[in-house]
């Protein structure tokens, strides 16, 4: 949270009148909508969410137990606001960006205590400042002045903040310095430090939208290789408990080839944001081989912490995002989830008696998410580069139910839908994303990209798959009323080569060393074994060669180590020329 | 502190009152009826002027004439480790005609959320000895895994079981005294006759000299299951945190609890949610289960197994729903193998431990322990898909493959997951009788395994037996 301390106090202070949960609200406050104000004796964080007449209703970041009325209300005359600048990265924080390990520290304690406030960024420590720039020099808007090697993969761009004039830089200079030391002055009067202040609920400026064209490459074959998700895109991941959103989550942020991930715990459990914090550090950027920690910014405001908080967290993530984004960053961001800061939006609506719409949300709720939504996406910087902010919600919807307003009012705005299913969470399939029910429509602007990086015939294969699973989906019906063995052999046979698309390519697991990351060239070539096993046997057949002693050869359940394969170009190599080689045998 | 006779209206557990100096959220309150009863509550809505006040013990007995107290604190429960082995009614008061508590420490019980950042993710098995929750479903200390029960299922048995058997398996060459072990049994609702048999199991075994017990009984006031819960995780936390042990909460039946939430609801007539829960259980919920887990640097643990009847046994109502959104997994009993009479009868197909994985393995349990149970996992769902269509074409409509799969579902439910109440299987065992049962089928079909462990553990002769009978 902003130095919101440092600036005086010009208005008065207000009297609490009521306190009821995380809703406060005092008279004679002479606020704004939005400032942030400090409420009770205790100073405990607060923000204007409502004003009438002389009554002012706020909502509280921190517990109010003990609060009451006649306490005094202090207005900061500051709307919500982040700090930007280095030092994000690599950083934790709760949902009003204040670091979870500062906050140890000031309260002495592993329980979070209230009233503590910290910056979001440490404004003691000196950065090495390299200016790009030279005096003389017109700089505008956005642009940048020079650089701070961040961490051990992220240099911090330093720029001239959006609602600055620019002109002429009269002094710059390079050297160490914190972040509110002036590193540059303007013609305009107007001096550049390393620290810029954003409201979180207003969009960082950006000049247009283009269509995006690469992929968020995600290391995950389902995703990649049938339902990617462009850099600049949306994404939706809907299911039920227990389905499998967090871990698709996490492993989005840990192989994604974003530049920066910005991973927003919303309303989640405490230890899924430990794991987070205990395994990234070890592990290895797959492209740069630097620590995952080092690009990656967290925010953590968990089931249990203050539900008005759980309410700004996601505005906090996004406008990091867009920070890093205006640096020319590919950022992505992740929220789990997407549903808890929709019911921390109708908690507090509730109590401030608004009209509830469909099930009990406020009205409000399809803007509030198309607005958020609407922060995603390839953008022209105003400093003429490019950045792009991928946007992944996970959406948990009340018993499974995806006709739910959260998840149906997503869906009207994001482009790719990851459908989770519990019934394959059951036998353990995993990933649990239903195949028939998820789609992209970035699938086709992303084919090109994928028919130049990885292979030619990319489209063409993976509709292979899809119709094969297609068909398979038709025969199952069949199948559950007469079994199996009453299908002719080449349907059969077709089944048999689902199976191995089902067990072999679209499972993945997570947990495995190796099978967790699969880098687009072993998704086509994996897929390509399994044509290979499809193509033999089809010919097989029509030889003449009884289905049974097809699916017998040994080389076939071979196709299921394929993603645990280290080597696995020698493999699939190997695999290829032994399925060739034995099914051929048999004829 | 000042005293009022103010009230202006009561409805349901609620009571209104005036007031002329302001009043703290959440802050305790005495009522004392006009025929000397006192009754215990807490502010729930704090204006100039005006309390609102949910009364623990319910309203009867309260008239305008009632005198008010404001306490000027928050409710705080009394602790030491001197309540071990003691037995408190819902609202924390002694019932077992011991001495006096002489608390340690007053300690809130709202309870401050963990910093996410001082947690330790929760890694250290705990052998409960029940193949179905050790072998499929791992426990580790600080975790929260939820019973998801149906009225009239063993959950009780099963609990009990866990509370009997729990242990961690000693570590080679660690010959350290590692911490106690503490269980803090918190019923909310449930009938004398589920208490007793609780009780009773405790006296049997001695468990209850390790034990803090907080009885809200079902026909003690609704308001108090509020509070039940909250002292027995505010009493775990301390013995926990302060004093080292490694705690396991018993919570039952969580059901009771959120039905009384529903009524303090209703009677603030609020905008209610899903099938009229308040809009905030969720996060009400959270508060709860959220106080399981370990701290960085501290020797002690908070295990939770909350217990909740799925009313009509329906996964997708509200309680379990959002339980299953919060806890860390959940452990589902079944009707169907109640009434075949497995015990427990626990569905592996539903139930999930998600900390599962970071627990096992080499070093931890036991090599195989992940591939095993994935395979058992996928084998029982391939056997229960089966039986459906055995039931329209027949067995011998199926290929040889298919009946294979058929007879391990089968005897996945009649040897792995059935063992009694009082069998206590250690990991070893548990995981031997897996690869026993999946040595029935052929080793092509064991695609989640490790080659070389298949090689290490499936069992030739087991194949062989199951090729004889086929
Ligand atoms: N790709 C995967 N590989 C292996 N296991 C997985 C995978 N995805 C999910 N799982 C398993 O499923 C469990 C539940 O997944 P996860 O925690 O992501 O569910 P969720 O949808 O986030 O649930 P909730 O809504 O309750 O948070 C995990 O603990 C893990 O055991
Ligand atoms: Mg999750």
């Amino acid at each position: 949270m902003s130095q919101a301390e440092d600036i005086e106090s010009v208005d008065e202070d207000g009297v609490i009148e009521s306190v009821s949960g995380p809703v406060v609200t005092a008279t004679d406050l002479d606020a704004r909508m939005n400032d942030v104000v400090y409420v009770g004796d205790e100073g405990l964080m607060g923000e204007v969410i409502e004003i009438e007449g002389n009554l002012t209703t706020i909502q509280v970041y921190e517990e109010t137990s003990g609060v009451g009325p006649g306490e005094p209300v202090e207005n900061t005359g500051e709307p919500l606001s982040v700090d930007l600048g280095p030092g994000m990265l690599n950083a934790i924080y709760d949902g009003v960006q204040r670091p979870l390990d500062e906050l140890e520290e000031k309260m002495g304690s592993a329980f979070l205590d209230r009233g503590v406030d910290a910056p979001g960024i440490d404004f003691e420590r000196e950065w090495e400042f390299t200016a790009s720039v030279a005096e003389g020099e017109i700089v505008e808007p956005g642009d940048v002045i020079g650089k701070v090697p961040e961490t051990a993969s992220i240099t911090h761009k330093v720029m001239v903040p959006p609602n600055y004039e620019g002109g002429e830089i009269t002094s710059i200079e390079t050297g160490e310095f914190t972040v509110d030391e002036v590193i540059a002055e303007l013609d305009s009067g107007e001096e550049i430090t390393m620290h810029q202040e954003w409201p979180v609920r207003r969009a960082r400026p950006s000049d247009e939208k283009e269509t995006p064209t690469e992929p968020l490459v995600s290391g995950q074959r389902i995703l990649d290789g049938l339902f990617p998700i462009a850099k600049g895109g949306t994404a939706a991941i809907p299911g039920p408990f227990g389905s499998g959103k967090t871990v698709t989550q996490h492993q989005l942020a840990k192989w994604a080839d974003a530049d920066i991930v910005v991973y927003v715990g919303c309303g989640e459990r405490g230890n899924e944001m430990t794991e987070v914090i205990e395994d990234f550090p070890e592990l290895e950027d797959p492209k740069t081989g630097k620590p995952l920690m080092s690009r990656t910014c967290l925010i953590a405001n968990t089931s249990n912490m203050p539900v008005a908080a759980r309410e700004s967290c996601i505005y906090t993530g996004i406008t990091i995002a867009e920070y890093f984004r205006d640096m020319g960053y590919d950022v992505a961001l992740m929220a789990d989830s997407t549903s808890r800061w929709a019911e921390a939006m109708r908690e507090i609506s509730s109590r401030l008696e608004e009209m509830p719409g469909e099930e009990g949300y406020p009205a409000y709720l399809a803007a509030r998410l198309s607005e958020f939504y609407e922060r995603a996406g390839k953008f022209q910087l105003i400093n003429g580069e490019e950045g792009s902010i991928s946007v992944i919600g996970a959406v948990s919807p009340p018993g499974g139910d995806f006709s739910e307003p959260v998840t149906q009012n997503t869906l009207r705005i994001v482009k790719t839908f990851w459908a989770l299913d519990a019934d394959l969470a059951e036998r353990r399939h995993f990933p649990s994303i239903n195949w028939n029910e998820s789609y992209s429509l970035y699938r086709q602007q992303l084919d090109p990209w994928f028919r130049e990086n990885v292979a030619e015939d990319w489209p063409e294969r993976r509709q292979w798959g899809v119709d094969v699973l297609d068909e398979e989906g038709e025969l199952q019906e069949i199948v559950q009323l007469v079994g199996k063995d009453a299908l002719p052999e080449d349907q059969q046979l077709t089944l048999e080569v689902a199976r191995y698309l089902r067990e072999a390519w679209l499972q993945q697991n997570a947990f495995h060393d190796v099978d967790t990351y699969c880098e687009p060239e072993k998704t086509y070539r994996m897929l390509g074994a399994i044509k290979t096993f499809n193509d033999e046997a089809f010919d097989a057949l029509e030889a003449g060669v009884p289905v049974e002693e097809i699916q017998d050869v040994d080389a076939a359940p071979q196709l299921n180590r394929m993603g645990v394969a280290d080597d696995w170009n020698e493999f699939i190599d190997e695999l290829e020329s032994d399925l060739k080689e034995q099914i051929r045998a048999l004829y | 502190m000042k005293e009022y006779q103010t009230i202006t209206e009561i409805s349901g557990p609620l009571v209104f009152a005036e007031v002329d100096e302001p009043v703290g959220y959440d802050e305790m309150v005495e009522i004392e009826t006009p025929q000397g009863e006192t009754l215990r509550g807490q502010v729930l809505e704090s204006s100039e002027g005006l309390v609102s006040i949910q009364v623990f013990e319910g309203t009867g007995g309260i008239d305008r004439n009632a005198s008010v107290r404001f306490l000027g604190e928050t409710m705080k429960m009394p602790v030491t480790e001197d309540l071990l082995g003691r037995v408190l009614d819902g609202s924390g008061n002694p019932i077992d005609g011991g001495p006096e508590i002489v608390p340690d420490d007053r300690v809130d019980i709202v309870g401050e959320a963990i910093n996410p950042y001082s947690r330790e993710y929760p890694e250290e098995f705990i052998q409960t000895g029940v193949s179905a929750i050790d072998g499929m479903n791992t426990l580790v200390r600080g975790q929260k895994l939820p019973i998801f029960s149906g009225s009239g299922l063993p959950h009780n048995e099963l609990a009990l079981q866990i509370a009997r058997q729990a242990s961690v398996p000693e570590e080679e060459g660690d010959d350290e005294e590692g911490s106690e072990f503490a269980v803090i049994f918190g019923a909310m609702g449930i009938t004398q006759e589920e208490a007793n048999e609780f009780m009773q199991d405790f006296e049997r075994t001695g468990a209850l000299e390790r034990s803090v017990v907080f009885m809200n009984l079902a026909d003690d006031p609704a308001v108090e299951r509020q509070v039940t819960p909250r002292l027995v995780l505010t009493t775990a936390e301390y013995l926990a945190f302060e004093k080292g042990y490694h705690v396991l909460v018993i919570l039952t039946d969580i059901t009771n609890y959120c039905e009384a939430l529903r009524e303090i609801g209703a009677a603030r007539e609020e905008v209610p949610g899903r099938r009229g829960y308040p809009g905030y259980m969720y996060t009400d919920l959270a508060q709860l289960y959220e106080r399981a887990g370990r701290i960085e640097g501290n020797e002690g643990s908070v295990t939770q197994i909350p217990i909740l009847t799925m009313p009509g046994d329906d996964d997708t109502h509200p309680i379990p729903d959002l339980t299953g959104y919060i806890t860390e997994g959940q452990i589902v009993m079944d009707r169907d193998l109640n009434s075949q009479g497995i015990e427990p009868p626990v569905n592996v197909l539903p139930s999930l431990s998600r900390l599962m994985d970071d627990g096992i393995g080499e070093g931890l349990t036991r090599e195989d322990h992940g591939d095993v149970s994935d395979q058992m996992y996928a084998a029982y769902a391939e056997g229960e898909d089966l039986r459906d269509l055995v039931n329209i074409v027949g067995r011998e409509a199926l290929s040889e493959r298919d009946n294979k799969f058929l007879d391990f579902a089968d005897r996945f439910e009649t040897e792995f997951i059935q063992q009694g109440y009082d069998t206590n299987r250690s990991i070893e065992e548990t995981l031997d009788l897996g690869w026993d049962l999946l040595s029935m089928l052929p080793k092509e079909a064991l695609n989640r395994i490790d080659e070389e462990l298949i090689e290490k553990y499936y069992r030739e002769d087991e194949a062989e037996t199951a090729e004889v009978e086929a």
